[in-house]
């Protein structure tokens, strides 16, 4: 739509300077993790660490605990997203592929139930895993963030699902499989682009999950996530500002470089939910 | 991802037998069926339907959240709610910040995405992940580097002065009104990116012939946009909006880690004031779970009538073109 090669270099240097402004949060939390706090607190705005203070990682992993937030988080999400992975696979096969009886009444209700008002659920959920008897464990944690239907996912699965072609089945039926061999061993490994995008967008949702975390590891210091941990290091620690930075660090850059190597699947996921 | 009709679908798996009568392998299909559906039943009778039904009933007590659930009070932690002006307070904050967020974020979303569109622009996968980055980012983390840059002696009154704009730096965070402008600004800059990709996907179900045939006709950047693009865009505006107006609902993890609801209840959403009264002890000595439960259902019902009426008011000529078939078809029978 813009034709002169001239505008187009106007356009790129608009969209690079404001780009730059745009993500400068970032690049001034990863450059000030490397500060001296007198540096951070005297130093005005120069962006750039005199002398980097590689130890400031060190001191957040160990000494400020975030290297137990991490392993926290990690097993929190890669937890959550396999739940969710099983039970939508699961799911949207059954839905794409089989007729049943009380299929359509299933999703008619489900589809109501999910639309009426909520409540603030999460005072039930905390309730009732009380009442399992798992609060403070990581697993209350993990039961209470897999609460919900993935309604996208299952979706995605179903549609996926219904566009194999019946041959297919039937070939592996002839082959002797029954339904859950045919399921493992053909289906599944077809889906893997569904696992993917599934896991890709739920592995972020999760590693950022805060109220759940923040709810469910009250009486247990020692099980917080990184977004817990440093909601509580700043509230502790509020002038050690390059502590701060270096846990944030921490926290960020994970999800930051797995988004940017795999943001195809997530931002076409995106884009196919808002289409349908 | 185009979904096949059900009766595509039901062709696809559903060997051509009678209705009635089900073959010894559908009967076995149909067995596998709900095994496979148990796991997820399961979770959402005990971790969607269980809470949502007690997220009203616990509204109707008063109680702590320890020990049994005694005090039945009927309407009386509803009526309490509407007599406290803090709750009116956190209500409108929220009303400011969905409507803030929306507004920023759904326009800005659209002209980038506009921008990002255009096919002979180079580097743009590049700059639509740059763009993209801040809605991946933990919220909770954001705002607690967010509530450092804008603190008084953060980075934005750093360069204020430096420059010489300001004199002395602006408290950003401690003045009621500018702490709401923070809130909503970041809130804005979280949420565009997701906008952005909403938009793009709009744009590229535009069919390029329409295009084509305006250049021909000699349509230039701005009429094209004006006269084709914008009003094609036109059916998903309403959806695109409706989705932010939704997300805005949920404003905790910012408000939380940016202002804390601070400064005196200036910032405290609707969903941070809830979670004060079920978690903190702060107003007064113990949880209060009955009354933040019935904070939670009027923001339920503020969300499903928020969407209702959206959705009504953007679709009432479809609606409208709906029923009158209806009625033409009615006509049609009984003649």
């Amino acid at each position: 739509m813009i034709t002169t090669k001239r505008a187009r270099m106007i356009m790129h240097v608009l969209l690079m300077g404001f780009g730059l402004i745009w993500v400068y949060p970032f690049i001034w939390m990863v450059l000030s993790s490397l500060k001296h706090n007198t540096e951070f607190l005297a130093g005005g705005i120069n962006p750039f660490p005199e002398d980097p203070q590689w130890s400031n990682y060190p001191d957040a992993w160990v000494n400020a605990d975030f290297g137990a937030y991490f392993l926290n988080t990690v097993i929190f999400t890669v937890s959550v997203v396999a739940i969710v992975i099983i039970l939508s696979s699961l799911t949207g096969y059954v839905l794409g592929r089989v007729t049943f009886p009380g299929k359509t009444f299933i999703l008619v209700a489900a589809a109501v139930i999910m639309f009426l008002p909520h409540g603030y659920t999460i005072i039930p959920l905390f309730q009732l895993v009380n009442q399992l008897g798992i609060t403070d464990s990581l697993l209350g944690v993990i039961v209470a963030e897999s609460a919900g239907a993935h309604v996208l996912f299952i979706l995605m699965f179903t549609a996926f699902y219904a566009r194999i072609p019946k041959e297919l089945e039937e070939a592996s039926e002839i082959d002797g499989s029954g339904f859950l061999r045919t399921y493992l061993q053909v289906m599944l490994p077809l889906s893997m682009p569904i696992v993917a995008t599934t896991a890709i967008m739920q592995f972020i949702w999760t590693w950022s999950s805060f109220l759940i975390p923040l709810v469910f590891t009250v009486n247990r210091p020692d099980l917080r996530t990184l977004a817990v941990g440093m909601q509580n290091f700043v509230g502790t620690y509020s002038s050690d500002y390059v502590g701060m930075a270096a846990g944030a660090t921490i926290s960020l850059l994970p999800v930051m470089i797995i988004f940017i190597i795999m943001q195809r699947y997530f931002i076409d996921g995106i884009a196919g939910a808002v289409k349908n | 991802m185009a979904m096949r009709n059900p009766e595509e679908i039901k062709n696809l798996t559903e060997p051509a037998k009678g209705k009635k009568k089900m073959s010894p392998r559908d009967k076995k299909r149909a067995m596998w069926a709900y095994i496979f559906l148990a796991p997820q039943i399961i979770v959402f009778l005990g971790l969607s339907l269980y809470p949502i039904i007690m997220s009203y009933v616990y509204s109707f007590y008063d109680w702590t959240g320890v020990g049994p659930l005694e005090d039945f009070i009927g309407f009386g932690n509803y009526l309490q709610l509407l007599s406290q002006s803090r709750f009116w307070n956190s209500l409108g904050v929220s009303v400011a910040y969905i409507i803030g967020t929306t507004t920023l974020a759904v326009l800005g979303g659209l002209i980038l995405a506009i921008i990002l569109n255009d096919a002979r622009l180079k580097g743009k996968g590049f700059y639509r992940a740059l763009y993209f980055l801040p809605v991946v980012t933990t919220t909770a983390i954001v705002g607690i580097i967010m509530n450092n840059i804008f603190g008084t002696q953060g980075l934005i009154n750093d360069v204020l002065t430096t420059l010489n704009i300001v004199e002395s730096p602006i408290p950003w965070l401690t003045t009621g009104t500018l702490a709401l402008l923070v809130l909503i600004v970041v809130g804005a800059w979280n949420g565009l990116g997701i906008n952005m990709i909403y938009w793009l996907a709009a744009l590229q179900s535009i069919p390029n012939d329409v295009y084509e045939s305006a250049q021909l006709d000699g349509a230039g950047f701005w009429k094209t946009l004006r006269y084709i693009t914008l009003p094609l865009l036109k059916p998903m505006f309403a959806v695109i909006v409706l989705l932010s107006l939704v997300s805005g609902v949920n404003a905790f993890d910012l408000v939380m880690t940016l202002t804390g609801g601070g400064p005196y209840y200036a910032t405290e959403t609707l969903d941070l004031f809830i979670y004060n009264f079920a978690f903190t002890t702060e107003a007064g000595g113990s949880t209060r779970m009955g009354y933040a439960s019935a904070a939670g259902v009027i923001l339920g019902i503020f969300t499903f009538f928020l969407s209702a009426i959206y959705g009504l008011v953007s679709f009432w000529h479809e609606i409208k073109e709906f029923f009158s078939k209806k009625k033409s078809a009615k006509a049609v029978k009984s003649s």
